[in-house]
């Protein structure tokens, strides 16, 4: 079982490192629920 | 025939007033939270232009020390002696404020930018000195205004100040009432674009050795957007500084792509060389005030200097193939669609392995891959890490999945295929390009014999598309392969000439 199965997940993704939407995919298909998902750039 | 790099220009712009007033970092602090301790330390924080010439990141961005050199100084490199301390490097330059404030002035065409009489005449001589700067350039320095119309301007015109060591020498303008596309926050970060961009491409023209008549076309592909209420981003930063910088023959366009836009740019103007639209055509960009301590907060907590106080400026020529400067193989072209993820190895697969089936080369044919240059000198200490590093490991262990690689060779990879960064938070600058230069020195010689630059960008950033962005090209060693001979005019002539008489022979002996 998914330690994500069934959890609320925020996501926080870095230009720099894995974007929001990638993560989303890895949350999504772990049985987790993306309630917010956001990207952000620092450079 | 492909395209050749005849040479590149690179330069920096120091500008520590402009961190306080102008980083977008710092200006919303002072809306959110203006009496925040962060506004309180950071003046204490700013470094001098002597502190920012003897930065070794600095002086790599000039072509004072190479990528190879610069990974050997142990990090943090804020923190070494570094005894290059030339403001002028092989690649360009590292241009004081007081020099830049006047450069300014002299690359605004509205009567936007008023300085201070004293300000000028105590600066003028130093503008004069500098190395790339003509007649043409200092007969456009006015003599200046009183410092209460300076104050006055900012005061009640809603001008935007210029400040040089805490004290206001300048304004500029707003060029409209209402129009907030014009407004004095908007024209001024647009000239300071288009004159750092100025001193990138006269350098670019110098080290390539060429007339300034000779570039037919510009493309700019800096960040900044200039344009009215009725077309926000219309343009033209290209010609505006082709003007300036006494490119009389050439015409010139902007294209836009975030931090990949120098990349994709590269591939159109080595596009408009290869089709023979333009014989020579310059990729130029300028530096951006909004991203002017960017990272500003994280420096401050730990004690670190304001890093980010750097413009970022840069121009590389193209032109048609000489048989002796390296190429742009426009065969070897990388980009990621529409239809590719944002993943990681999607992105890369895309950027870096698509092109690399298309030539049927595997991973380490290529001797060296340049992507998001970011110095993590300024990153790590805001937990950004080292973006470059981070790109290497990641093209590593995309070509181990696909069989090209061993997994022990993943540690030596970032050293051997890749490189450390240099570039300032400059958005588009790190993309890869900062490379260019080094690259065409090293194939040259000899040292390398291709190098594969790659630019990523953020699209999200503008609300209009999540899709990831990016694209590749490849610069290889010349081949000396020179134009397919045609058919001249006296040949077709020969050709048709022989055919009618093959065809009245024909006749006569029927």
């Amino acid at each position: 079982m998914s330690i994500l199965n069934g959890k609320k997940i925020i996501i926080i993704g870095d230009r720099d490192g894995v974007p929001g939407p990638a993560i989303e995919e890895c949350a999504k298909s772990a049985g987790g629920d993306v309630v917010f998902s956001s990207t952000e750039c620092f450079v | 025939m492909n395209s050749v790099i005849k040479g590149t220009g690179y330069a920096l712009v120091h500008t520590p007033d402009m961190v306080l007033h102008n980083g977008t970092t710092q200006t919303t602090e002072m809306i959110v939270n203006p009496d925040s301790e962060y506004l309180k330390e950071l003046p204490s924080h700013i470094r001098s232009y002597e502190q920012a010439v003897a930065y070794y990141p600095n002086q790599a961005y000039i072509g004072n020390i190479t990528p190879d050199e610069l990974a050997k100084i142990p990090m943090p490199w804020n923190e070494q002696e570094c005894p290059l301390t030339s403001r002028y490097g092989k690649f360009g330059q590292i241009m004081p404020q007081e020099e830049f404030i006047l450069l300014m002035q002299a690359c605004d065409v509205f009567d936007l930018v008023e300085l201070d009489s004293e300000f000028v005449a105590a600066n003028r001589d130093k503008l004069a000195a500098n190395e790339i700067i003509d007649d043409s350039i200092m007969a456009r320095i006015k003599e200046g205004v009183s410092a209460e119309k300076v104050k006055d301007l900012v005061e009640n015109e809603h001008a935007e100040g210029l400040y040089h060591l805490g004290k206001l020498v300048g304004a500029v303008k707003r060029a409209h009432d209402i129009d907030v596309n014009l407004s004095a926050h908007v024209m001024h970060e647009n000239i300071v674009s288009k004159a750092s961009n100025v001193v990138g491409i006269l350098h670019a023209i110098k080290n390539a050795g060429i007339a300034k008549e000779d570039v037919e076309y510009v493309i700019d592909c800096s960040e900044e957007a200039c344009g009215d209420m009725n077309q926000r981003g219309g343009g033209n930063f290209a010609k505006s500084v082709a003007e300036i910088a006494g490119l009389v023959n050439a015409s010139g366009a902007d294209i836009r792509g975030f931090c990949a836009a120098p990349a994709h740019t590269m591939i159109e103007a080595a596009s408009l060389v290869t089709a023979g639209a333009y014989k020579t055509v310059v990729v130029t960009a300028g530096g951006c005030t909004a991203k002017l301590g960017m990272n500003g907060k994280d420096h401050v907590k730990k004690g670190l200097p304001i890093l980010e106080d750097m413009l970022g400026a840069f121009a590389i020529v193209l032109g048609e193939n000489d048989g002796v400067n390296p190429e742009i193989n426009l065969n070897l072209l990388g980009r990621h669609t529409v239809g590719t993820s944002s993943g990681p190895q999607d992105v890369t697969t895309a950027l870096v392995f698509k092109p690399l089936e298309k030539g049927e080369l595997k991973v380490t044919d290529i001797d060296k891959y340049a992507g998001e240059l970011h110095n993590s000198d300024i990153l790590k200490p805001a937990g950004g890490g080292d973006p470059a590093l981070q790109f290497f490991k990641v093209v590593a262990a995309t070509a181990v999945k696909r069989g090209e690689l061993e997994k022990a060779d993943i540690p030596s990879f970032p050293v051997k295929h890749g490189m450390v960064g240099w570039a300032p938070t400059q958005g588009h600058i790190p993309s890869g390009v900062p490379f260019v230069g080094f690259a065409r020195e090293d194939i040259l010689s000899g040292k390398i014999k291709n190098a594969m630059i790659v630019g990523k960008g953020s699209l999200f950033l503008g609300r209009m598309t999540n899709l990831f962005d990016g694209v590749s090209f490849v610069i290889q060693a010349n081949t000396g392969a020179t134009e397919e001979k045609g058919v001249s005019e006296e040949e077709v002539k020969a050709l048709i000439a022989k055919s009618l008489k093959e065809f009245a022979a024909g006749l006569l002996a029927e």
